[in-house]
């Protein structure tokens, strides 16, 4: 391969004790891609979320991005490899208005001369919160806030974006909202997104890679994944298979 | 308030400080005026911490340690060469790499807010012990003596830099000091404007995210840790050359618990609060000492009981909202963050 992988893990693993939390996995997303990362509560995604992010230091293994290793950085300097991250909790300037909260992004990764522009370009017009954008971000409803952070993540203009459960909270049509902003996103930047809402994975997944038990259990389109036996066994439990088809 | 870009409280600062500079020496005699001198330079002191606090999030428990480093390197250094211009540069200096070294192990080591606390309290009671036990000949540096608990005495007047015998007189002081006053409240609020202020403000609000730009949140504080101990330091040295003399009592624990008072009584994440705040501790400090009938501490901590529990946020954000017809809403935010769970629970009574 001439270019490689944006995100590449080689037999990362990292171990809390005696529980593997991840286990020897490897892993790697694409220029542009979208993957999802599910699988049953403490299968480790949310664990190799953190490895990827620099939260975690890895007990072996490598995670490279832009063909770099991470080992050793510091959060800001994994951003400035062009990585942007949402975490699952909203984490935003709550006592700043909208505009501050995503100029500030822009202004990191854009200079001062570009920043107020990217940052009403976001707000109006990728985020659409045009008219909040003077508004506290504490004053804002928990799905505004979730698409504030987008448009902070977004202004980063970001070679590769990590969503940590990005629908957390949602219902109906804020749910809507945050998949096509998700897949409008994805136009210019690879994704990363945790999830483990399956009506949200099917809106938004192309591939999907299942975690079970810190390791990967399968890594296919979305389509073929929900029809795995063995994925729906992990996901759902044996016995709750009959109740809840996932497949549909 | 936060992130404005407005600039009249420049203009505002400019003429209050012009108007006192021309108007207050015709009306005072010289005595008075050096009551009021100290006011000034007790207020440039306050918006040092009210920066790095209110605006950086960093509560320092010994912020006096930088103005008292400002004082003795003031003393040291115009004693020792005479002239004063370099003596008033090393004032501002010695504290600011004072900061930038103690600063460092405390951001780049990635102490939480209350260990920061502590390890500035004890910086100051270091420095308190230190300066208090060099009473011996053998403690000198040039040819002052530092003086033990006794200090420097008889520390030369400012003077007009490259005029050796052109020194300050009392009222030249006062202009000074005013002067002194206004260009660091003017400085600060242009730097808070700024893209490193607004940046700096950023972290102090949510310094996980900030770091998730891309942002340096060690570097950021470093610098601000270290703007406003040499904001500290110039303080020193104007106090230095009020009273003449400096003694380890300007590293003692009252020195950094005053300045403490003085930004919470005026509200924290605002420049003229603590000024407001200062000017009032101080002309209280002086009318209840001059009573004499009960003890000045007791009646300064009900003070401050009574400020914290009614005016958690203090004076001037108070009367800003009220001026504006709202509610003071009970937030928790700069404060919070430097004082921790005393402030919250002090919020969760009133």
């Amino acid at each position: 391969m001439t270019n490689p992988p944006l995100v590449e893990t080689r037999e990362l693993s990292v171990h809390f004790g005696g529980l593997k939390a991840v286990n020897h996995v490897n892993f790697s997303v694409c220029d542009g891609e979208l993957r999802c990362l599910i699988g049953p509560n403490g299968a480790g995604k949310t664990t190799f979320f953190r490895l990827l992010t620099g939260v975690h230091a890895p007990t072996s293994g490598t995670v490279k991005i832009n063909g770099r290793s991470i080992a050793g950085l510091q959060t800001h300097q994994i951003a400035k490899l062009g990585v942007g991250i949402k975490t699952q909790i909203p984490s935003l300037f709550d006592n700043l208005s909208v505009h501050e909260n995503i100029w500030l992004s822009a202004r990191r990764n854009h200079g001062r001369a570009a920043a107020n522009q990217i940052a009403d370009r976001v707000i109006t017009e990728e985020v659409g919160l045009g008219e909040y954008a003077n508004t506290e971000a504490s004053k804002l409803s928990h799905g505004q806030r979730q698409w504030v952070e987008l448009g902070v993540v977004l202004a980063q203009r970001p070679k590769l974006i990590l969503l940590d459960e990005p629908a957390a909270g949602m219902t109906g049509s804020d749910m809507e909202k945050t998949a096509e902003l998700i897949k409008r996103i994805n136009r210019s930047s690879a994704m990363i997104v945790v999830e483990h809402d399956m009506e949200f994975i099917k809106r938004i997944a192309k591939t999907v890679t299942v975690f079970n038990r810190g390791e990967v259990l399968v890594e296919s389109d979305v389509d073929t994944v929900l029809a795995d036996e063995r994925v729906r066994e992990v996901y759902l439990g044996k016995r709750m298979g009959q109740r809840h088809d996932i497949g549909a | 308030m936060i992130g404005s870009r407005n600039y009249w409280p420049i203009a505002a600062a400019v003429i209050a400080a012009l108007s006192a500079i021309v108007v207050l020496p015709a009306i005072y005699d010289e005595y008075s005026l050096l009551q009021l001198t100290i006011y000034a330079i007790l207020s440039v002191l306050a918006l040092s911490l009210a920066f790095i606090w209110g605006y950086g999030g960093i509560l320092s428990f010994g912020h006096a340690v930088f103005f008292g480093l400002g004082a003795y390197s003031y003393a040291i250094g115009a004693i020792n060469f005479g002239e004063t211009t370099i003596a008033l540069l090393l004032s501002m200096v010695i504290p600011g790499l004072f900061a930038a070294a103690l600063g460092y192990f405390l951001f780049y080591g990635r102490i939480s807010d209350v260990y920061l606390g502590a390890i500035t309290l004890t910086v100051t009671l270091i420095f308190f012990n230190l300066a208090s036990s060099t009473s011996g000949p053998e403690y000198r540096v040039g040819r002052v003596p530092l003086g033990g608990f006794n200090g420097i005495p008889s520390i030369p007047q400012l003077n007009v830099p490259g005029f050796p015998d052109w020194t300050l007189s009392t009222t030249e002081l006062f202009a000074l000091s005013v002067a002194t006053l206004a260009l660091v409240y003017i400085g600060l609020r242009l730097l808070i404007n700024s893209d490193f202020g607004r940046i700096v403000v950023a972290i102090k609000e949510n310094e996980v995210r900030a770091e998730l730009l891309g942002y340096d949140a060690r570097k950021y504080k470093l610098v601000t840790f270290v703007i406003g101990g040499a904001i500290a330091g110039l303080a020193g040295c104007l106090f230095a050359n009020w009273g003449g003399f400096t003694s380890p009592a300007v590293f003692a624990l009252g020195q950094s618990v005053q300045i403490i008072i003085w930004v919470v009584v005026g509200g924290v994440g605002t420049l003229a609060g603590p000024v407001i705040g200062c000017v009032l501790i101080q002309w209280l400090t002086n009318s209840l000492a001059s009573l004499n009938t009960v003890n000045n501490n007791l009646i300064m901590g009900g003070i401050l009981v009574v400020v914290v529990l009614m005016l958690p946020q203090g004076l001037v954000p108070t009367i800003a909202r009220l001026a504006r017809g709202r509610r003071p809403v009970q937030r928790l935010d700069a404060a919070t963050k430097g004082l921790g769970g005393a402030s919250t629970k002090s919020e969760a009574r009133a």
